[in-house]
């Protein structure tokens, strides 16, 4: 790893030379070690997740099932749905990221409870490896949303195991959840009021009372499915005076949010990015802090609008198809805000902006098209075909990985003390950008035409559009695995960061790169709003070796 | 690579009316996409870092701002959502008088369909344009769902309760029918064809027996020729009378139970004092679950007939007791 060096040559201690045994590590309660644990964990689950992605993508080249068989094409989106949404998407943001910035932002020494930080990733490993294993010894075939009867009385796969390690992986968020709940209000920096916050901390304050609320419903519900299964008790199998419709309700009342819990994040660091890259306060903090708030509660209140089909009756349609074009409303408010923060900015390209520039355009055709399902008439047609895949792609790739990005790009420095090499990143933002719509704008087309999801044959007529989107699934590929070489390649090579290479407002850039592991020389004391990028001096030249930056007030 | 779709068959009344909002919501779609990407793009260029272009006057927040950008898609929203919200209803909602019935019973994997004059056909739909068509649909074990995308219609087959949807097609044609809820490892083969054929041919086709199918393909799915093709009413009265429902149901209300003539439809009241409207779920869940709703007025001595009945079976009593109207000829009744 690499170790910082001062202006004076004198190797500085900081949170990655404190120690080099893995001891060291696999008992460290340091929230900056904790968080590049779960960097590795993520990256591995991503990588799996991936590859099951582009098995899906060979198998559907063609229209027969022949690549493999209808039995291991089940269980592959399954699997891939499964480890994306619990062992990546949910946990990425949060608990690399955050776990990362949240209490350096806040100016706090630590999360509040550093031991069930440390618990929350062990307890995250052990509901991956459970899942991993169930992969491995036969793999599970309901797809994610396990919906009963099939997930219940008639799944033949490891059902009961990777529920076990789904429920285990919910807790491992509720852990982090209620630290960053607990730091956030109790350990902030003097002078550090609410609104002084940066607005990566407001989206994942959000985000932990969804976590906190949410995700103990799912995690009884995917139990009772176990029950129903092991013990053939009925709860949801009508067979067994069992109700299936309960059990999406329950599913859906976290899942829903859980889509909230996995964008909101990313919407934190596209503050963060777009007012640091534009050198300008983020336009309407106020609005854009409490569209966050907003997003957190109404979208409790929409589950309904994922069962429109499913024989829920019109009235109860109406109201959560009425919510839901309601809670696109914070998510537009957010997006325009962070356009105007743009306007009469200084704009620099660097690849953090390029992903937020992206973001802002795929997010905009992801949340647009979730108005198509919102509205009743028209979900009726496109509830479960490609439609459906498309829209959640583009919010959960084209949002919550192209935040993630944008944010391990931006923060790389200040975590490493290295940065990253510019023009191969900036490429692979783009290659990322053109293979993600080239994988993923047809699926809108297929869909319209009725392509159902989760369909391992297919007609022939949708062949082409079939092609075009496996192409753009091998671009995407490409994309992502060059970070994975430049990151570690920087690691030794890239240039010295310095405290603040990027010139940026917030406490996190006001200590070392890589910071102390105690974060802070002294306790920093907070007189000023957030992304008070006019009050300071602008800094043009940074990032390049020795540019560490001077902008400290 | 055989042909390129890039757009669906539009084939029933519905299909037409969501065409029409669906392009509608494209549209905004496109236009919002290419507001935000034309700005950040002329943004970006326009205010690079070291341009000349002025920056005097760069605010941090506006009201009227905020305002206006929340009220705009607020107000977009509330018309998709009226504007769809009516459509919804009149799709799920009591189809007209005039409807064609047909019964589907979707089981792991494959489609079976029952027209009420006894021609019963697998993976394959035949019906004559022009005419309402009412589904009603149960599933034998998991969820699936009865989707054709040429009618924009779908609605889940879920076991234990009936669902129903309704159509009006529009133009002859052979369409695609999919399951569209995951049910396990066939799925993607739970596949079929909806036929939408001109009603002459059609009635041709129903004398015929299902016979005569035009373009109909072999092997596997199909009317299966050579079954009985007494109506469902029929065998409907030939199972009622097996079980000797009759025995308590007369033709007028009896001692032990209700008489069924003229039921279908009308409200009964319940003995916790309740009204429910008699429609084909009440009558199945009374068949197979007696004892959750009694009529008022009698004691809960109706055995179950869960088990003994698949749900073909069942949907034969209903259609048998849906026949019976009154008033009635007392002759037809034997005790």
């Amino acid at each position: 790893m690499s170790v910082a060096v001062a202006k004076h040559g004198e190797v500085k201690h900081n949170y990655l030379n404190a120690g080099d045994t893995v001891l060291s590590w696999l008992l460290t309660t340091d929230h900056k070690r904790i968080a590049v644990l779960y960097l590795v964990s993520v990256t591995l689950f991503f990588a799996v997740g991936g590859l099951l992605a582009l098995l899906i993508r060979l198998e559907l080249l063609t229209p027969q099932g022949d690549l493999m068989t209808s039995e291991n094409y089940n269980r592959v989106f399954t699997m891939h749905g499964v480890v994306m949404i619990f062992l990546f998407l949910i946990p990425a943001i949060p608990a690399v990221l955050g776990n990362f910035l949240v209490p350096l932002m806040v100016g706090a020494r630590d999360l509040a409870f550093p031991r069930l930080n440390l618990a929350s990733w062990y307890v995250y490993m052990a509901g991956g490896l459970i899942a991993t294993w169930a992969m491995v010894n036969g793999g599970v075939d309901t797809g994610w949303t396990f919906y009963p009867p099939y997930s219940s009385s008639y799944s033949t796969s490891q059902v009961t195991l990777t529920i076990i390690g789904a429920f285990l992986i919910g807790f491992s968020s509720i852990f982090t959840g209620i630290n960053f709940i607990v730091t956030i209000h109790k350990m902030r920096a003097p002078g550090l009021t609410w609104f002084r916050l940066p607005l990566f901390i407001w989206a994942h304050y959000a985000t932990s009372v969804i976590i906190v609320l949410g995700t103990p419903v799912v995690a009884i519900t995917l139990l009772l499915v176990a029950v129903e299964r092991v013990f053939r008790l009925g709860i949801f199998d009508p067979a067994l005076g069992g109700d299936p419709i309960l059990f999406q309700h329950l599913f859906w009342f976290y899942s829903h949010p859980a889509v909230y819990i996995m964008i909101l994040p990313a919407m934190g660091v596209i503050s963060e990015v777009v007012a640091c890259f534009s050198r300008k306060r983020v336009f309407g903090y106020h609005f854009v802090a409490f569209s966050s708030v907003a997003i957190a509660v109404i979208g409790f209140l929409v589950w309904g609008h994922h069962m429109f089909t499913t024989g829920q009756s019109v009235y109860a349609g109406m109201v959560f198809s009425l919510l839901s074009f309601l809670v696109a409303v914070p998510s537009a408010v957010k997006v325009f805000n962070w356009t105007a923060t743009m306007y009469k900015g200084h704009i620099e390209f660097r690849a953090p902006m390029l992903y937020v520039m992206g973001f802002l355009g795929l997010f905009v055709i992801g949340g647009l098209t979730g108005l198509f399902l919102a509205s009743l008439a028209t979900d009726i047609h496109l509830q479960d075909t490609y439609f459906v895949v498309a829209h959640f792609h583009y919010i959960m790739v084209g949002g919550t990985i192209f935040g993630y990005l944008a944010g391990l790009h931006f923060w790389w420095p200040k975590m490493t003390g290295r940065m990253y090499p510019e023009g191969i990143a900036k490429l692979a933002a783009l290659i990322i950008f053109a293979g993600f719509n080239l994988t993923f704008l047809p699926q809108f087309v297929l869909g319209y035409l009725g392509m159902p999801r989760r369909y391992h044959w297919y007609p022939e007529e949708w062949q082409m559009l079939h092609v075009m989107s496996s192409a753009g699934t091998a671009l995407l590929g490409i994309g992502y695995i060059l970070p994975v070489f430049y990151l570690l390649w920087s690691l030794r090579n890239g240039a010295l960061a310095g405290p603040n290479p990027w010139g940026a407002t917030g406490l996190e850039w006001k200590t070392d790169s890589p910071p102390i592991t105690h974060n802070f020389e002294e306790t920093p004391i907070v007189t000023e709003e957030p992304y008070a990028y006019e009050n300071h001096h602008q800094q043009e030249e940074v990032a390049s070796g020795t540019g560490a930056s001077t902008a400290e007030a | 690579m055989k042909g390129v779709a890039l757009l669906p068959d539009t084939a029933s009344t519905f299909a037409q009316q969501v065409d029409l909002l669906f392009w509608f919501l494209t549209a905004v779609t496109v236009f919002f996409t290419l507001l935000i990407a034309g700005l950040v793009l002329y943004f970006a260029v326009r205010y690079r870092r070291g341009s000349t272009a002025s920056r005097a006057g760069a605010k941090e927040t506006d009201l009227r701002l905020e305002i206006g950008w929340s009220m705009i898609p607020l107000t977009v929203g509330l018309i998709v959502f009226v504007w769809a919200a009516k459509l919804y209803a009149d799709a799920y909602g009591p189809p007209p008088d005039n409807a064609l019935e047909v019964f589907v019973i979707g089981k792991q994997w494959m489609w079976h369909l029952q027209h009420p004059n006894g021609i019963r056909e697998n993976n394959e739909l035949h019906i004559p344009a022009g005419r309402p068509v009412k589904l009603t649909m149960i599933s034998q074990d998991v969820i699936h769902s009865f989707f054709v995308p040429a009618f924009r219609i779908k609605r889940d087959v879920l076991p234990g309760r009936y669902n129903t949807v309704w159509f009006t097609p529009t133009k002859p044609g052979k369409y695609h029918l999919f399951c569209a809820e995951y049910c396990g490892t066939q799925h993607s083969r739970m596949i079929g064809w909806v036929y939408v054929m001109e009603p002459a041919e059609y009635e041709k086709w129903l004398a015929s027996g299902g016979e005569a199918r035009p373009g109909a393909v072999a092997s596997g799915s199909g009317t299966m020729a050579g079954i009985s093709t007494a109506s469902l009413v029929q065998a409907g009265e030939q199972l009622y009378k097996q079980l000797r429902c009759n025995a308590c149901h007369g033709a007028t209300d009896g001692q032990r139970g209700p008489s069924h003539y003229g039921l279908f439809g009308k409200k009964v009241k319940l003995r916790d004092g309740t009204v429910v409207v008699a429609d084909e779920a009440y009558l199945r869940e009374s068949i197979l679950r007696p004892l959750a709703k009694v009529v008022d007025g009698y004691e809960p001595i109706m055995p179950s007939y869960e088990g003994l009945l698949n749900e073909e079976r069942t949907l034969q009593l209903i259609a048998y007791i849906k026949s019976l109207k009154k008033p009635v000829q007392t002759a037809e009744v034997k005790p």
